[in-house]
C-alpha cells in the first residue's frame, strides 16, 4: 500500500526524488500540452482535407509556442464591471486543478533511483480515484467564477451551462469509476493498474474494459468528454451563442492559462481513462529497457485517446443543451447505475449478476413501457403531432390547436 | 449504424491528397482575365496612349482614378493628337479592380496586369502616378520595390481588355480591333467559342486544366 518511497521514514533524499517528480511532471504536462494543441490543429485539418500549420518550425510543431509567445506579450484586459479579485483567480483555479489529477496517474512501473524504491506516479494516495472526483469538482468553480466574476453575460450563460453540465455528468463519470473500484477492491490509482496485468481468459488482457463490460467505459468516455467541454459537449463555450463562453473577456495571460487548462484536462482525462480501463503502463515489455516499456505503453494509449477526442471533435456536431441534459440524465446515469448492480452482483456469485442483469432489464422495460402510455395518454390516442418529422408542418398539423 | 457513418467521412479525408498550394513558395498561374494593378500602355512608337479624357475617372465607381489632360507640347508630344494625360493617379486603397476604367477607356490605354502582390506600407505609396502606371521602354510594367513578382507574372497585361469585341458585338469575336503595343505589337484576340486558338500567345491558361493536376482523379481530376 501507498509508495515504497516513504516506507523507511523521511530523509533528504526522498524529498528530493519527491520534488524531481513534481518539476517532472508538471514539465512533461506544459510541453505534452504544446504538442497536444499542435497534434490536435494536425489532425483535425488533415479531417478536414486541409495542411493546417506547417511554417513554424518542422511540420508546424513550434507554432503553438508561437502562439503562447504571442499571447503572453498581449495585452491583459479586465472589464469594469467585473470582481476583480475573483477574475484573477479563476484561471489559476483551473490550471491546478487539471495538473493535480495529473498527479495521481500511475505512467510506469516500479523503479530504483539513488536506492530508493519509487513508483513512477507523483503521488499514490489512498483516496486515489476519488481525489480524481474532488479535483474535477473544483474544476467546475473555476469556469463558474470565471462567467459571474466577468461582470458580463455572456460569460455568465457559459458558467452557467457550464456548472449544470459538470454536476449533471459527474454523477454518471462516478458511477462508472465506482464500477473499475468495485473490481478492484481498492481506491489507490496504483491498485486500479496493478490489478489489471495478466490476462483474460489466456489471450485478452485482463483490462477493465473488457472485466467490466464495455459500457462503464463508454459510460465513462462520453461523461468524460462532457466533464472537459470538449465537442460535441462543448456548449460552454458555443462560439454560435455565447461568443467565447465563461472566458469571452479574458486575454493574454489569463486566456493562455484557461486555454493550457483545457488542454490539460484533455490529456489528464485521456490518461485517467487509460488508467481506469486499459491498464495503465501495462503491456508486453522485452528485457531490454524495462522501466522504459510501461511508460511508453501508457503514453501510446494515452495517444490513441487523444486522437479519438480530435476525430470526435471533427465529426460530431454540437448538441443542443436538453439533449445534453436527456442524455446525462436520463440515459448514461441510469445505465451506469444498472451496470454499477451488475457488477456488484456478479461479483458476488455470476447467478446474482444474471439476476440483476434480468431484474434490471425487466424493470427497465417496464419503466419505458409506463413512460410510453404516459405520453401516449397526455396527448391523446389520436394526437397527430404539431410539428412532423423533420420539423415541416403537416396538413393539418395545427388542428390540434 | 448511421451514428458512426460522421467518424467514416472524416477519417477518409487523411488518406485523400491535399489540394492546398504553397502559396508564397509556389504560385498558380492566373487565369487570362485577372483582374490585377493597371498599367498605362504605349503606342509600339513609344508615344502615350492616354489621351486625358477623363472617362475612366468618371466610369470609376470606387472614385479611385484622378485625371488632368493637358495640350500635347506641340514640339515633343506625349501622345498623338491633340492632348494628353499630363496627370494620372490611381489610389490603389480605394480600387476594387472591376475593370470598368479599361472597358471604358477609348484608346486602350489604360489595362490591368495580372499583377496584384504589392503590398505598401506607407499610405503615399498606394497612390500610383504616371511614373509608376506607365510601362517603360521595353512595353513592361515597372517593377516597385513592394511589389512581389516572379519572371513572367508581368507578361499579358491587356487580357480583359481583349476579351470581347469592343463594340460588343458577338460577331466581331476574335476580331481584332485594337491597336499595337509598345514591345508586344498586335496582341493576338482572346480564344473564343470557335476559330483557331493560340493560347501560347495569348497566354490563355484554363484554371480548370491546372486544378485538374491536384483534384483526385475519382473525382474527375488528373491526381493518381
Amino acid at each position: 500500500m501507498g509508495d515504497p518511497l516513504f516506507a523507511h521514514g523521511i530523509d533528504p533524499w526522498v524529498f528530493l526524488i519527491v520534488a524531481v517528480k513534481v518539476i517532472v511532471a508538471f514539465v512533461v504536462l506544459l510541453v505534452s500540452v504544446l504538442l497536444m494543441i499542435w497534434f490536435e490543429r494536425k489532425v483535425i485539418s488533415d479531417m478536414q482535407s486541409r495542411i493546417g500549420p506547417n511554417r513554424a518550425g518542422p511540420w508546424g510543431i513550434l507554432q503553438t509556442l508561437a502562439d503562447g509567445v504571442k499571447l503572453f506579450f498581449k495585452e491583459g484586459l479586465r472589464p469594469d464591471g467585473s470582481d476583480r479579485r475573483v477574475f484573477y483567480l479563476a484561471p489559476y483555479l483551473a490550471v491546478v486543478p487539471a495538473f493535480l489529477i495529473f498527479t495521481i496517474i500511475p505512467i510506469g512501473g516500479v523503479v530504483t533511483i539513488f536506492g530508493h524504491t519509487t513508483e513512477l506516479q507523483v503521488a499514490d494516495p489512498q483516496i486515489g480515484i476519488l481525489f480524481l472526483l474532488a479535483m474535477s469538482s473544483v474544476a467546475v468553480y473555476a469556469l463558474m467564477l470565471a462567467g459571474w466574476a466577468s461582470g458580463s453575460k455572456y460569460p455568465l450563460l457559459g458558467s452557467v451551462r457550464a456548472t449544470a453540465q459538470m454536476v449533471s455528468y459527474e454523477a454518471a463519470m462516478g458511477l462508472s469509476t465506482a464500477a473499475a473500484v468495485l473490481i478492484t477492491g481498492s481506491l489507490s490509482t496504483r491498485d486500479i493498474v496493478e490489478s489489471q496485468n495478466g490476462s483474460l481468459y489466456g489471450f485478452l488482457p485482463n483490462w477493465n474494459v473488457l472485466r467490466l463490460g464495455v459500457v462503464p467505459f463508454a459510460i465513462f468516455f462520453i461523461a468524460v468528454t462532457a466533464e472537459v467541454n470538449r465537442p460535441p459537449f462543448d456548449l460552454v463555450e458555443g462560439e454560435q451563442e455565447l461568443v467565447g463562453g465563461f472566458h469571452t473577456e479574458y486575454s493574454s495571460v489569463r486566456f493562455a492559462l484557461f486555454f493550457l487548462a483545457e488542454f490539460m484536462n484533455t490529456i489528464t482525462m485521456s490518461a485517467i481513462v487509460v488508467t481506469l480501463f486499459f491498464g495503465g503502463p501495462d503491456g508486453p515489455a522485452p528485457h531490454v529497457v524495462r522501466w522504459l516499456w510501461p511508460i511508453l505503453w501508457f503514453a501510446g494509449k494515452t495517444i490513441v485517446f487523444l486522437y479519438v477526442y480530435v476525430w470526435i471533435r471533427a465529426s460530431l456536431p454540437r448538441l443542443r443543451y436538453d439533449q445534453l441534459m436527456d442524455l446525462g440524465w436520463k440515459r448514461l446515469i441510469p445505465l451506469s447505475l444498472f451496470w454499477l448492480l451488475v457488477v456488484a452482483g456478479m461479483l458476488i456469485d455470476s447467478r446474482w449478476g444474471f439476476a440483476v442483469f434480468g431484474g434490471g432489464l425487466v424493470f427497465g422495460l417496464m419503466l419505458y413501457q409506463a413512460l410510453r402510455v404516459t405520453r401516449a395518454g397526455v396527448e391523446g390516442p389520436d394526437a397527430t403531432p404539431a410539428v412532423g418529422p423533420g420539423g415541416d408542418f403537416g396538413p393539418g398539423g395545427g388542428a390540434t390547436f | 449504424m448511421g451514428f458512426f457513418d460522421g467518424f467514416r467521412v472524416t477519417i477518409r479525408q487523411v488518406f485523400e491528397p491535399r489540394v492546398t498550394h504553397q502559396y508564397p513558395d509556389e504560385k498558380r498561374p492566373k487565369p487570362p482575365r485577372f483582374h490585377g494593378r493597371h498599367v498605362l500602355g504605349r503606342y509600339e512608337d513609344g508615344m502615350e496612349k492616354c489621351i486625358g479624357c477623363e472617362l475612366c475617372a468618371g466610369v470609376c465607381p470606387a472614385r479611385c482614378i484622378y485625371v488632368r489632360g493637358a495640350d500635347n507640347p506641340p514640339d515633343a508630344p506625349v501622345s498623338p493628337g491633340e492632348r494628353f494625360g499630363f496627370v494620372y493617379e490611381i489610389n490603389y486603397l480605394r480600387c476594387i479592380h472591376c475593370d470598368l476604367c479599361v472597358e471604358a477607356c477609348p484608346t486602350e490605354a489604360i489595362t490591368e496586369s495580372k499583377l496584384f502582390e504589392f503590398s505598401f506600407v506607407d499610405r503615399q505609396d498606394a497612390i500610383y502616378t504616371k511614373q509608376e502606371l506607365v510601362v517603360d521602354d521595353e512595353g513592361r510594367p515597372r517593377h516597385l520595390p513592394w511589389e512581389d513578382w516572379r519572371p513572367g507574372d508581368d507578361a499579358h497585361t491587356s487580357g480583359w481588355m481583349r476579351a470581347t469585341s469592343p463594340n460588343g458585338d458577338a460577331a466581331f469575336e476574335g476580331r481584332v480591333q485594337w491597336s499595337a503595343e509598345l514591345g508586344y505589337g498586335v496582341r493576338h484576340p482572346e480564344a473564343g467559342q470557335v476559330g483557331d486558338r493560340d493560347d501560347e500567345a495569348t497566354g490563355n491558361i484554363s484554371i480548370r486544366e491546372v486544378d485538374a493536376a491536384d483534384i483526385p482523379h475519382r473525382y474527375g481530376g488528373r491526381y493518381r
